[in-house]
């Protein structure tokens, strides 16, 4: 369909010899959030990395506003506006928190905005503010967590990867970050596409569930429909 | 008393140079993980460049920028050519290549310039100015700590003051997240090997008059000093290679002083090897942080 932000076409991708992602096929509206799910080992993460461009797809291509992401360099993607954050969020341990969040905007040629965007994480997540001159590996989870997403909005992306964003943390802050995420793409149209175990949380707020089993889709349907379905959610979450 | 405090101060206008010298090989261990063997080879190359432009322009000061920017090329090249081709999951392989380009140096520079000690000038006198009948510091003494201090300081600049010294650490320490956040980190590690060469390079200027003059071999026993310098305080720690690299020359000056030149390797190789038994990581080893 046209007008999607993000489409993958027949995509099939591996570490070496060993194929993980079989004929993968996922299509991302603008201003929505879509939701991986499925059990571990099921291809999400590698999904994601071989969206950002860490992984070469060995078939299949990748659309980013109907353009095809092939040769574009993983340091690129930022500047077309695709934020990625890793398993584990990758915060930077040895750099200070204002490190880690000036490093997510260091690409951006207006300076003003950048500045601008920093200033507004700091409002957004006010313990980072404190902490400025923590490094990465002093925070908390939580903390952690809200870095690795401020650090992402930095960039200002059109597109947010998010790579279990519930993983460790505590109930509440997942909570927390899932309304966050909500509430981005309903005042600023951020489009989020994100992996994650923790099903329930992930489909509350998701526009789209797409499930993945043995680096399928198995399924990819409204979340609504897969929140209120007790016959399809009984049929590929098992519960 | 009097040669106490004048060997106290040899010791420290040599050591101001093992400690710019193991600063190089620091600033290479952070950004690539690894320990660069070929640096006293490739500064040693810088040294040659500038004694053919000073032999061809009649000027120092020419050959002295010479040599620095062709350290930096030099690094970068090294990093280009070489170290980037080499398969890194086993850490010997670059070790190996390192050492590979020490011979290949020194036979192209034994071919070009010949083995023979060639002289390496001074800028500035090395004859000690006496302060109440105390022999203290040359000119050049003071050259060299002056040399030394400004690099170190711009060094410092550079790595926590500048967006270019943010992306090189963020490279070193994550590269993959580095990458993710736009980063160029190919080009920064190119950048940290140019640096440290340039630095080594140097180095290399300033130790080399004081000792016999140019040598496609000049450099080897210093670069011992210097690692054991970097090895002190700790390959992870730019501190650390200046205290360790101070503490090196302060160790030297008094053994050569008190108990004869000839002892200088050996106590070079003493000190490593206790080094690498009582303390492994460096005095300046930071505590493991917890990986996130």
């Amino acid at each position: 369909m046209a007008g999607d932000l993000l489409t993958a076409e027949a995509l099939a991708a591996g570490y070496g010899p060993v194929p993980v992602l079989h004929d993968v096929d996922l299509r991302v509206p603008p201003g929505t959030i879509a939701a991986v799910i499925g059990a571990n080992g099921a291809g999400k993460t590698t999904l994601l990395r071989t969206l950002s461009g860490m992984l070469r797809p060995t078939a299949g291509r990748i659309l980013l506003d109907g353009r095809d992401l092939r040769g574009t360099p993983v340091e690129q993607l930022v500047r077309r506006g695709v934020a990625h954050v890793p398993e584990g969020r990758g915060v930077i341990g040895e750099l200070t928190v204002e490190e880690n969040l000036r490093l997510g905007a260091l690409w951006r040629r207006d300076r003003s905005d950048a500045a601008r965007a920093l200033d507004e994480v700091y409002q957004l997540f006010e313990p980072l503010a404190s902490r400025r001159r923590h490094l990465g590996h002093q925070l908390s989870g939580g903390e952690r967590q809200m870095l690795a997403l401020g650090r992402a909005l930095v960039g200002r992306p059109r597109l947010l990867l998010l790579d279990e964003p519930s993983l460790g943390l505590a109930p509440r802050v997942v909570a927390q970050t899932m309304a966050l995420l909500r509430q981005l793409r309903d005042d600023t149209g951020l489009t989020v596409l994100l992996v994650e175990q923790n099903v329930r949380s992930a489909l509350a707020v998701a526009d789209q569930g797409i499930v993945m089993s043995l680096g399928r889709v198995a399924l990819a349907a409204p979340a609504a429909r897969l929140r209120d379905d007790a016959d399809l959610r009984h049929a590929y979450l098992g519960f | 008393m009097d040669r106490f405090l004048f060997l106290t101060l040899d010791g420290l206008s040599r050591g101001a140079v093992y400690a710019a010298f193991a600063l190089a090989l620091v600033l290479i261990w952070r950004a690539g993980r690894i320990v660069n063997f070929a640096q006293g080879a490739m500064a040693v190359a810088a040294a040659y460049v500038a004694y053919s432009v000073t032999a061809v322009t009649g000027s120092y000061w020419l050959g002295f920028g010479a040599a620095l920017l062709a350290g930096l090329l030099l690094g970068a090249v090294v990093d280009v050519a070489v170290m980037r081709l080499v398969d890194h999951r086993s850490p010997l392989n670059p070790v190996i290549v390192a050492l590979g380009l020490v011979l290949l140096i020194q036979a192209i520079l034994g071919m070009v310039y010949g083995n023979e000690y060639l002289p390496a000038r001074t800028p500035f006198s090395r004859t000690a100015l006496t302060v109440g009948g105390t022999a203290v510091l040359s000119p050049y003494d003071l050259f060299v700590f002056a040399t030394v201090g400004v690099v170190g300081a711009a060094l410092v600049w550079v790595f926590t003051r500048t967006a270019i010294g943010l992306r090189m650490r963020a490279a070193a320490f994550a590269p993959e997240v580095s990458r993710l956040l736009g980063v160029n980190v190919g080009g920064m590690l190119t950048l940290g090997w140019a640096l440290a060469s340039g630095v080594g390079a140097l180095a290399g200027m300033l130790v080399i008059p004081t000792e016999l003059g140019l040598h496609p071999h000049a450099m080897d026993l210093v670069f011992v000093s210097a690692f054991t310098a970097a090895v002190l305080g700790g390959l992870d720690s730019p501190p650390g290679a200046v205290v360790g690299g101070l503490g090196v020359g302060l160790l030297l000056s008094y053994v050569s002083g008190y108990a004869g030149g000839d002892l200088i390797p050996l106590a070079v190789l003493a000190l490593l090897l206790t080094v690498l038994l009582l303390r492994p990581g460096g005095l300046f080893a930071p505590v493991a942080a917890r990986r996130v």
